[in-house]
């Protein structure tokens, strides 16, 4: 470990980047007895798109709720360093402090309060004269939340739902934004849409963890990836070596004819080479 | 004609007694789920807090406060005290619904012990004899109190809820915790806010009920009940729902007692309840909860 003083989330004074986000062979439990994840390990570094892509069950949105700390005495084991500080064990709203925001799968709106009121709720404890630059950068990402202001969030649509819940995330000027499946539900030209406000998100600077069922929409945006399976991760690499990789084009690309991905399935079953 | 109105006024001023209390029941429901039984017990502590005070000579609005604070810090103790301990250790709503049982108990116990059982009379410095006749109806100048205490009550956790940025953090955590959590919105702090302005309500209550009941240990027994009725009948969720509830069960129950028969008035209360929850489980104005997994 370097001496040199540095910026929390910052460079290593020897100059190699420091993860923004240290996951250190984490143990989720469900139930004290029921292992969720099994000693995962990721480093995110600023400024970066990551994805974990992984099927249905395997620990995604786990994965994401243990780092956001909501999930009561979890992990059991390992370590999680965000920006240099150890945050295991911590309050969500504390994690939240941070700079660490988790949009779930289901949006995490408040669907009897309007519009506004949860754009409101996304400037909670913020004070700063940036508060009127961000809301016009968020109407300017998504005019329609502008339009439906005063609607009950309820009344939205799927995808403008996902839009409130990406703009609500940006006014809380995320250091992490950890976004659970973000095309879930949508329509294909929805979920392209949301994706191109994610990457405008990402040219802002803001570091995202993402996880997907889709792994070609995330594997278009992200630098780099990883895939877990049952509770583990299996593979890692650049979006670029994913998408080369066999197994990945075959299992979550879906390449090729409907006979050749059963029958690369089932290889895949066999040959288990993760 | 005149008998109806008149009535209906009284049961009116009962009523907004009982929204008071039902407010109190149905902010707390709302926002942690849980049902406290002991909502009037903790208004009759700070009653007796209140009798003390005037005992003492101080003056009314320097007891009425104090009574408010005592019944507030109660709320809020017991929550920070008892109830998030418990959550962390893991308790569910069940069990924590029977920690409040067990805080009415310990302040029966209390009550008893420091203030005696015999029922005494509260100095009220408004009167429930002195009368005004507006058209038909003759009233008390305590009835209108009651009735300004329970507008009063109602309009300032309307302003706190709807028009504040605390109420609006305080919708927020009742309908989604989680989310509210990872916004870095203090729930904890919310949550407590909850518990103490809903105890703070009750002992409003308490206050004004004490002159028309003597004040002994179980005296918030039967307002509480017809509170938590007139809960049940606006819908437990729903804060609208409380003062509509019970401005009807008041005046029902008024009704009930003028034209039918005096021993079948308390009935009432428990009659709505099972009439409700029979045909109409989420109450007149309430929403059932949709949980999502």
């Amino acid at each position: 470990m370097s001496s040199a003083p540095r910026a929390p989330g910052g460079r290593g004074g020897d100059g190699s980047p420091q993860p923004l986000l240290k996951v250190a062979s984490i143990e989720t439990l469900y139930f004290d007895r029921i292992y969720a994840l099994f000693g995962v390990s990721l480093e995110i570094e600023e400024g970066e798109i990551f994805t974990v892509l992984g099927p249905n069950g395997a620990g995604k949105t786990t994965l994401l709720r243990t780092i956001a700390g909501l999930l009561k005495d979890q992990p059991k084991k390992g370590e999680l360093v965000f920006g240099g500080r150890r945050i295991d064990g911590w309050q969500p709203e504390a994690i939240a402090r941070l700079g660490v925001v988790y949009v779930p799968e289901d949006r995490g709106l408040f669907r009897e309060l309007t519009v506004r009121e949860n754009l409101e709720l996304g400037l909670w404890g913020r004070h700063d004269d940036g508060v009127r630059t961000d809301l016009e950068f968020v109407y300017g990402m998504f005019p329609i939340l502008h339009e439906r202001a005063r609607q009950e969030a309820e009344t939205l649509s799927g995808g403008e739902q996902q839009m409130l819940a990406l703009g609500r995330a940006m006014l809380r000027r995320p250091r992490l934004l950890m976004l659970d499946e973000p095309s879930l539900g949508l329509a294909p030209r929805v979920a392209k849409s949301v994706y191109e406000a994610l990457t405008a998100i990402s040219r802002t600077g803001t570091t995202i963890l993402l996880v997907e069922q889709n792994a070609r929409l995330a594997l278009g945006v992200a630098r780099r990836g990883a895939i877990l399976e049952a509770g583990r991760i299996v593979l890692e690499g650049t979006s670029k070596e994913l998408m080369e990789n066999e197994d990945v084009r075959e299992v979550y690309l879906g390449v090729g004819t409907a006979e050749a991905a059963v029958k690369g399935w089932r290889l895949y079953r066999k040959r288990r080479r993760w | 004609m005149e008998k109806l109105l008149q009535y209906a006024f009284t049961g009116l001023a009962a009523g907004s007694l009982y929204a008071l209390v039902a407010l109190g029941i149905v902010l707390i429901y709302r926002s942690t789920r849980v049902l406290n039984f002991a909502h009037g017990d903790i208004a009759t502590l700070a009653t007796f807090v209140a009798f003390s005070l005037l005992s003492s000579e101080y003056s009314f609005p320097v007891a009425f406060l104090g009574s408010l604070l005592v019944g507030a810090a109660v709320g809020i103790a017991f929550y920070f005290g008892v109830l998030v301990r418990a959550q962390r250790e893991g308790a569910n709503l069940l069990g924590m619904v029977i920690l409040t049982l067990g805080l009415a108990l310990i302040i029966q116990g209390v009550v008893v012990w420091w203030w005696g059982a015999e029922p005494t009379s509260l100095p009220f410095p408004i009167s429930d004899t002195k009368t005004y006749k507006v058209g038909l109806v003759v009233m008390s100048q305590l009835a209108l109190a009651t009735l300004a205490a329970g507008l009063v009550g109602s309009l300032l956790l309307y302003l706190l809820v709807q028009k504040t940025r605390l109420g609006l953090a305080m919708r927020a955590t009742s309908e989604n915790l989680m989310a509210a959590q990872t916004l870095g919105i203090p729930t904890r702090m919310v949550l407590s806010v909850s518990w103490g302005a809903a105890s703070a309500l009750g002992v409003v209550a308490g206050i004004f009920l004490a002159p028309a009941l003597l004040l002994d240990p179980f005296f918030m027994l039967d307002p509480f009940l017809k509170g938590f009725a007139a809960a049940v009948l606006g819908g437990l969720n729903s804060l609208p729902g409380a003062v509509v509830g019970a401005l009807i069960l008041g005046v029902a129950e008024s009704l009930t007692g003028a034209y039918l028969t005096i021993q079948f008035k308390n009935t009432l209360a428990f009659l709505v309840i099972i009439v409700v929850l029979l045909l109409r489980p989420e109450g007149l104005l309430g929403k059932e909860f949709k949980e999502r997994v």
